[in-house]
């Protein structure tokens, strides 16, 4: 330690922003948003930098986000999101900006490249922030849950730059001021040679469970299979998306993208129902920062209620079919 | 040549739906849950097994923990695995992921050459899913994360498809590389009775930070090689809310769900609208 501090100030704080295939992450300008209140704290400077193929616009929507300079890395080469290639060309610049915290989304991208990039820094690196602070002296406060949610771990690194990745959906997006103005600073790929050769680049199969703001879930509750419908029938009157726990998924019900939980997807709609879920500890982890959630249960003693606002105690097929008819009369639909 | 050379690494963790932890400290009650392969890490043994089973070659199972650890060991070479390497030591307690990697590197290292090194996507217990791909920079290798399906197999190159979230791609690398996988690559085996009983007395390679020294500077090892710190620990708080329950007769209540969702959506207090 020491020694890295010594060379130059660490300053700033930079910010991965996620831009494949014609798309900014969301994720990124939630890290934008919280960038400016760590960047206050220490009178520095937010930073932006982008690596792909058709930036210019992006790199725009991160000035009117809050980004004070944007690093552009701009090649027809850097379309597909290729970890050693990405990380060939973000070294570079990490090494002449000598950030002082470098933030990347939690999301697979982040979490493939943030720690191979640390490992060739020879820095620390923290996994799914939930919550990030900045003392007075430069020093990164890295909150993340470990086991599963059981305990909350308070991190700090000792090495510069700081780096994190940050959860999606924790933080609250930087609002967007199309009057901001900041540079945008042009930067050659230094690298240009894929790693691997890309056979086929394709959407993911579409379900985005992780950003819908509807989700009806379902569990071992459900009695049959054929039971599915009602589930589905009450997703689609209010335009949600349908979620299950794990055992759903194990026993070939639903297929594995629909999966809340630890080792599922982490959701935070604005409306979660839970119908036949008894709210195990690996299902709470990943679904109980909804924003509003009902629990609907037979087995009164359920732990799905300790988490829900609301909770029905009741077997699904007596109401959800007239909960779904109800919500259709109102024309509910999101 | 007769088949890949893959190395597989693999953490034994606490039972994760049986541990506890102490209330004060926020620290592992060890006598709590005993240590097993970490779940993640039997789907990268299996994407192994079934590489060998096509192509021949040999199969190194790598761990770095307590000496308890070689449990886990056996248990992979009751699965299949034909050599297994325990790094333990003193000086590897408190490491953190880069430190973790590191001795990791150096074990892998000194078994000489390789042509691909298998991760599990995460641990269950730190959750970070960092090591997979702080091993591949260090050894200066391609990696591919989130690798869903292994496609093709051949004595110099691997096909894999993974996804990136947004993207989804399938990648052709040539060895040797570093693949982190899911789940979805394949579905453990169980051992067999006959296995799990000689692999007890199979022969567990034990590597203490002296036997890796040519490999790796001590200093970068354990509490002191770590770059972050834990400061303070803390149950998790469960969140709780109010669960107001709602009684009446089905279509009642089905009433009153509909008023609430309504409200929630269209009157309540609502998240900003952004982008």
């Amino acid at each position: 330690m020491g020694g890295r501090g010594l060379k130059r100030q660490s300053d700033g704080i930079l910010v991965f922003s996620e831009f494949i295939s014609g798309s900014l992450h969301p994720v990124t300008l939630e890290i934008l948003g919280k960038a400016r209140d760590l960047a206050d704290k220490v009178s520095s400077d937010v930073l932006a930098v982008m690596v792909g193929s058709g930036l210019s616009e992006a790199a725009r929507e991160l000035v009117f986000h809050g980004a004070d300079v944007v690093y552009s890395i701009d090649h027809p080469s850097l379309t597909d999101f290729d970890p050693l290639l990405f990380q060939q060309n973000l070294v570079p610049l990490l090494r002449e900006l000598n950030p002082l915290t470098f933030l990347l989304g939690a999301t697979q991208i982040g979490r493939c490249l943030g720690p191979r990039i640390a490992a060739q820094l020879g820095t620390g690196i923290t996994a799914d922030c939930t919550d990030l602070d900045m003392t007075p002296e430069g020093n990164l406060v890295q909150v993340r849950p470990a086991f599963a949610g059981n305990i909350i771990a308070t991190i700090i690194t000792r090495t510069r730059p700081q780096m994190a990745t940050v959860r999606y959906r924790v933080m609250k997006p930087a609002s967007r001021d199309q009057s901001r103005e900041g540079r945008i600073i042009a930067r050659d790929a230094a690298f240009t040679t894929p790693s691997a050769k890309v056979i086929t680049s394709s959407r993911s199969t579409g379900i985005d469970i992780s950003s819908a703001d509807i989700i009806v879930s379902v569990g071992r509750g459900l009695p049959r299979r054929e039971d599915l419908r009602l589930i589905e029938d009450l997703a689609d009157a209010l335009g949600g998306i349908v979620g299950s726990s794990r055992p759903l998924v194990d026993d070939g019900w639903i297929s594995k993208e629909h999966q809340v939980g630890f080792s599922g997807n982490v959701v935070k709609p604005r409306l979660y129902i839970a119908c036949g879920i008894s709210g195990s500890p690996q299902h709470l982890f990943g679904m109980k920062d909804s924003e509003y959630i009902i629990a609907i249960n037979k087995d009164p003693s359920a732990a799905i209620f300790r988490v829900a606002d609301v909770g029905v105690t009741m077997d699904l097929n007596e109401v959800l079919p007239l909960l779904a008819l109800e919500i259709r009369k109102r024309n509910l639909s999101h | 040549m007769a088949g890949p050379r893959i190395i597989v690494l693999i953490k034994a963790v606490p039972d994760i739906e049986r541990v506890k932890f102490d209330q004060e400290t926020g620290r592992i009650d060890r006598s709590s849950a005993q240590l097993e392969p970490n779940p993640f890490d039997l789907n990268a043994l299996e994407a192994a097994l079934r590489i060998k089973e096509r192509l021949g070659g040999i199969i190194t199972a790598l761990s770095m923990g307590p000496p308890q650890a070689e449990t886990v060991l056996r248990d992979a070479i009751a699965r299949g695995a034909d050599k297994a390497i325990l790094l333990t030591d003193e000086a590897f307690a408190g490491s953190d992921t880069l430190a973790t990697s590191r001795a990791l590197v150096a074990g892998i290292r000194k078994t000489g050459e390789f042509d691909l090194v298998i991760a599990g996507e995460k641990s269950v217990d730190g959750d970070t899913g960092q090591v997979g791909s702080e091993v591949a920079s260090l050894l200066g290798l391609p990696s591919d994360s989130y690798v869903d399906s292994i496609e093709d197999v051949t004595d110099n190159r691997i096909t894999v498809t993974c996804d990136y979230g947004t993207r989804r791609y399938v990648r052709e690398s040539t060895f040797p590389c570093v693949i982190s996988v899911t789940k979805n690559v394949a579905s453990p085996r169980l051992p067999k009775l006959a296995d799990a009983l000689r692999s007890r007395k199979a022969k567990i390679e034990i590597n203490g930070a002296s036997d890796l020294g040519e490999f790796v500077d001590r200093k970068t090892l354990g509490t002191l090689g770590s770059p972050t710190h834990v400061m303070k620990i803390r149950i998790g708080s469960e969140s709780r809310r109010d669960s107001r329950r709602l009684a009446g007769s089905p279509t009642e209540v089905a009433k009153e769900l509909a008023d609430l969702i309504e409200y929630w959506l269209h009157g309540g207090k609502g998240i900003e609208k952004t982008v």
